[in-house]
């Protein structure tokens, strides 16, 4: 019950700040971080009161009818990896809150319903357990993201707004496809006619029928993620949102397909994953290098910000698809780490508007000596966003690349290179802006007590995460099995098996190797060749 | 006549007294007050006749009319819409200077024939029907008489659907010819033994097909919708996308799942085609549109394509689906019209798609519930719209009906482009246009309108259960 409260309190919350804009500008501010807070602290009691034991992992396991006539439930469930992506939501919620304070004055009352809508939204995708409610969801988080864009971004809002719309609504249409045809193939086969998700696990079907279902879930979250061919809606929505929207955009909504992916991708399709599993390290690859250049070309910082996101991102989809626990950890901690130090950039880019009301870096230059915190702010979170070891984004991409180079020595060294690229591109963020000549007679204040605790307790956390990650994988760990089990028994069963062209054409390509003991044979079947 | 059939009758006897009691009353006075408030009254009271039906349903009043829990629910729908549709006309008729009273008991009168229909179980009750509404129609639609464009839009339904109503009548004669029988179920017995029609009856089949396709709008007998939608008040425009097509698709529903058609494969192909080019086309058109009202009747063209898939689902469950989008199209289609009219002044037609701009800040209430109603035609969730078409989809799977299903998806995607068009639109920044006061009755139909879209779409499994109490016919 309390994670429907969880959810509860935000949609009443949206209303209650919608409906008391009337009286006072500050009403829908204060109700806004009320919600949030009290979310949060309901989510330490259930971190707190945990029980780990049996259930599957679930420390918390709520189940209601909700239109039994098609076997939905109200089905919401906990584990480590909800919790963590929760606390993730509410934290970069109340950020949002706090940097809108002063850059939205008008309409503040709905400003903050679509806030807390959104958020709510992401918080049910992050907790449901019934599929259709997870599409509910997932659809429900749209249309005020929607309204974000177009009310109260900046000047080609409207174009950007339909865009990321039509986009993830048609993506979320495929999958919705997908969910329905798993149900009825589900219900066929036993009977049983539910969107359970715990019930729907292990279906059988032919190995083609699950891929094609499985591309139809794909879609939905690599649109999400965004994976570079599908990833042409990302800079225009970043870049257009106001940045309370790019924060959750970026911090959040990008997760939603990375999450969608390990919860539902890895478990339902097991067999799928593994053939696509070339294809998707590669299409990560393919990411981190082409997001890298294009933010290493833009002189938009926004859109450079935006662009470094679908680099990032491309480490989630490659540490994804190594099936290994090192791997999957990574991705959890990039995760993370990544929406902290990514919103952070944007708010900083956001605080810098609000200053020179300009976001062309070859008009700036020359900031630090004006405004030095801001400064030294920019500087560790371009630094996060490169991967200097001690800040968080470092484990993680150390973590993604330890396992990716269990499964595939090649594609490794290429991601690698990624690295060198987000040095350059990280670089010039500071170079222009702070570093080098100054351009311009700016006029302009350093940062206020309220936008120094907000990035300060950023880059706190982005340090933190880099020193002592060990509590975020302990969280985890407990998560692993339930994603990778299956796969990792399909793996080796697939080693064993003596139908040796189907093995090239999976392994080699990947030289995919889970099992110490499969290696020799893998190793001698290659040399086959 | 049992009592059981009398008691059946009584919603008709209700609505057929109703106008012959509103012309005596005109003939003594005219006092518009009295008239509206026995009309509100009228309907209330026919509204409640249909709880005294339900003990005795399903009950067959032979040859020409069948209760069953089907004809209650429709029946339930017609009324209250037209009760709502009423109320929205309160304040438009005003605007005429007179002969307002007559309007009234031409809305009886079309809500007569739409009744009728969808209790019709033989051709002879269905042709009654449909006549009984279109030629109230004719007259609703050209009520504006000093309007031109009224006029246009009355002379051109007229034409069109008397052509249409001929072609049905002809292919009714085919059919009788054929078969024998005036009855679905007479028929059906035929049709059933032969899946090779006979010429005459492939002839009459088509020409049905035309004189429906008409009545629903449907590609490519759709070119009177833009039209007369625009023309006619928004009262009326309301009544035809609503009522009107609830109750030609009540009536096709029954015909066609009496004699099977969808296990005919020249039915399969007809309805397939027709389907996929009303939703490909109905969307496309709406694109480019600048006056609400044609992007909603190009809408309508659009989401009775999403209908017919329906058709072909051949089991119960698809006949379900079928009555649970009907219901929550109506209301959708209700909501956005409701704000049209009550937007609507003696001097301003709100139409324009940029009459619209910044409504919500104008009017916060009332541009809530427009969105609503067209996220809920877009069919995002926690609207009807969203449960109604994921009903489709999820018995379209079932039926395996995979063509069908995928074009409703690709086309839910091109339609929302034109709802977000107009949705942009009412959060853009506001114009300087006044729109006139909404009454309280005005807001009370917007606030049971906006509450039973959104409580369809959160909490379906009421109505869900109850129509899937239904029988197969």
């Amino acid at each position: 019950m309390i994670l429907l409260y969880l959810i509860l309190i935000l949609l009443t919350g949206g209303v209650l700040a919608a409906i008391t804009a009337k009286w006072s500008r500050l009403l829908p501010r204060i109700i806004s971080l009320a919600a949030l807070t009290v979310d949060l602290i309901l989510l330490i009691f259930i971190y707190a009161g945990r029980e780990t034991s049996g259930n599957s992992g679930w420390w918390i396991d709520y189940r209601m009818n909700w239109i039994p006539t098609f076997g939905i439930s109200l089905h919401l469930a906990i584990d480590g990896l909800s919790m963590l992506l929760l606390a993730l939501t509410f934290f970069l919620g109340l950020v949002s809150v706090l940097i809108s304070w002063k850059e939205i004055h008008e309409k503040t009352g709905f400003f903050h319903f679509n806030i807390l809508m959104i958020l709510a939204g992401i918080s049910g995708v992050f907790l449901s357990m019934d599929l259709f409610l997870f599409y509910f969801f997932w659809e429900l988080m749209l249309v005020p993201m929607y309204f974000l864009i177009s009310i109260w971004g900046h000047e080609n809002r409207i174009y950007a707004s339909y865009k990321f719309f039509i986009y993830t609504q048609a993506s979320g249409l495929l999958m919705f496809l997908s969910i329905l045809a798993l149900y009825f193939i589900h219900g066929r086969s036993t009977g049983i006619y539910t969107f359970d998700y715990q019930q729907l696990l292990g279906t059988s079907m032919s190995a083609s029928v699950a891929y094609i279902l499985m591309l139809g879930f794909l879609a939905a979250f690599l649109v999400k993620l965004p994976v570079v061919p599908l990833h042409n809606w990302l800079p225009d929505a970043h870049t257009e949102a106001p940045t309370a929207g790019s924060v959750i955009l970026a911090g959040l909504l990008l997760k939603t397909g990375a999450y969608g992916l390990l919860r539902f991708v890895l478990p339902l399709f097991p067999g799928a994953s593994v053939s696509f599993a070339p294809i998707g390290m590669l299409l990560g690859v393919i990411g981190i290098l082409y997001g890298a250049k294009l933010a290493f070309s833009q002189t938009d910082l926004k859109r450079l910000v935006a662009y470094t996101s679908v680099s990032h991102m491309g480490f989630v989809i490659l540490g994804v698809y190594a099936f290994n626990e090192i791997a999957f950890q990574g991705v959890i901690m990039q995760i993370i780490a990544h929406a902290i130090s990514t919103g952070a950039l944007f708010i900083l880019v956001g605080q810098l508007y609000e200053r020179v009301h300009t976001r062309d870096i070859t008009k700036m230059g020359g900031l630090w000596k004006k405004i030095p915190v801001m400064g030294a702010l920019g500087l560790i979170f371009s630094m996060a966003s490169l991967g200097l070891p001690g800040l968080g984004n470092f484990i993680a991409e150390f973590f993604i690349l330890t396992g990716t180079f269990k499964a595939s020595i090649l594609m490794t060294s290429l991601a690698s290179a990624g690295l060198v690229a987000a040095t350059i591109y990280a670089l010039r963020i500071v170079q222009k802006v702070f570093l080098g000549k100054e351009n311009t007679e700016w006029n302009i204040h350093d940062l206020s007590i309220r936008e120094k605790f907000i990035s300060g307790s950023l880059a706190i956390i982005i340090v933190y995460l880099g020193l002592f990650p060990q509590k975020i994988i302990d969280t985890v760990k407990p998560v692993v099995p339930k994603t990778l089990n299956s796969i990792e028994h399909l793996l080796f069963v697939d080693s064993m098996d003596s139908n040796i062209k189907d093995l090239r054409t999976t392994h080699m390509f990947t030289g995919m190797i889970k099992n110490p003991d499969m290696k020799i044979i893998t190793k001698r079947r290659i040399s086959l060749k | 006549m049992t009592r059981a059939d009398f008691l059946c009758l009584t919603p008709f006897m209700i609505i057929a007294g109703a106008p012959i009691l509103l012309m005596l009353v005109i003939a003594f006075t005219r006092n518009y007050r009295v008239i509206y408030g026995f009309s509100l009254l009228a309907f209330i009271i026919a509204f409640f006749s249909i709880f005294f039906l339900l003990p005795v349903i399903p009950h067959t009043i032979a040859p020409l009319f069948v209760f069953d829990g089907f004809s209650l629910l429709f029946f339930g729908i017609i009324i209250i819409t037209s009760l709502f549709i009423t109320i929205l006309s309160n304040r438009y008729l005003l605007y005429q200077e007179s002969d307002k009273e007559e309007y009234f008991i031409i809305l009886f009168t079309a809500a007569l024939g739409s009744l009728i229909l969808s209790a019709a179980s033989n051709f002879v009750t269905l042709f009654l029907g449909l006549e009984t509404l279109s030629i109230s129609l004719y007259v609703l639609i050209a009520y504006r008489r000093s309007q031109g464009n009224s006029i246009e839009a009355g002379v051109k339904y007229l034409i069109l659907a008397s052509v249409s109503s001929a072609f049905l009548l002809f292919g009714m004669g085919l059919i009788y010819a054929d078969t024998g029988s005036l009855e679905f179920s007479g028929i059906a017995k035929i049709v059933e033994s032969s899946d090779q029609f006979a010429p005459l009856l492939l002839g009459g089949f088509s020409m049905m097909v035309v004189g429906i396709g008409f009545k629903l709008a449907l590609v490519p007998f759709h070119m009177w919708t833009p039209d007369v939608y625009q023309g006619a008040p928004v009262p009326v425009t309301t009544f035809i996308a609503t009522v009107s097509k609830g109750a030609v698709m009540a009536v096709l529903l029954r015909f066609f799942y009496a004699i099977q058609g969808f296990r005919n494969h020249n039915f399969i192909l007809m309805i397939t085609v027709i389907a996929i080019l009303s939703m490909l086309i109905g969307n496309l058109l709406a694109i480019r549109q600048q006056n609400i009202k044609r992007i909603l009747a190009y809408s309508s063209i659009a989401n009775m394509g999403y209908l017919l898939v329906t058709l072909l689902m051949g089991n119960k469950e698809g006949l379900h689906a079928a009555v649970f989008y009907v219901i929550s199209y109506m209301i959708t289609t209700l909501g956005a019209f409701s704000v049209i009219t009550l937007l609507s002044s003696r001097d301003m037609f709100a139409d324009q798609l940029e009459d619209y701009k910044g409504l919500f800040w104008k009017r916060p209430f009332v541009a809530i519930v427009f969105t609503l109603a067209l996220l809920s035609l877009a069919g995002i969730p926690i609207t009807t719209g969203f449960m109604a078409k994921f009903y489709i989809v999820f018995e379209g799977i079932n039926s395996g009906l995979w063509i069908l299903v995928i074009s409703l998806i690709i086309n839910s995607v091109i339609g929302l482009y034109y709802y977000l068009r107009v949705i942009t639109t009412l959060f853009s920044p506001p114009n300087d246009i006044n729109f006139p006061s909404i009454s309280p009755a005005g807001h009370l139909v917007l606030g049971i309108v906006a509450t039973g879209i959104l409580f369809l779409g959160i909490f379906p499994e009421g109505i869900v259960h109850l129509i899937a109490q239904f029988p197969g016919f």
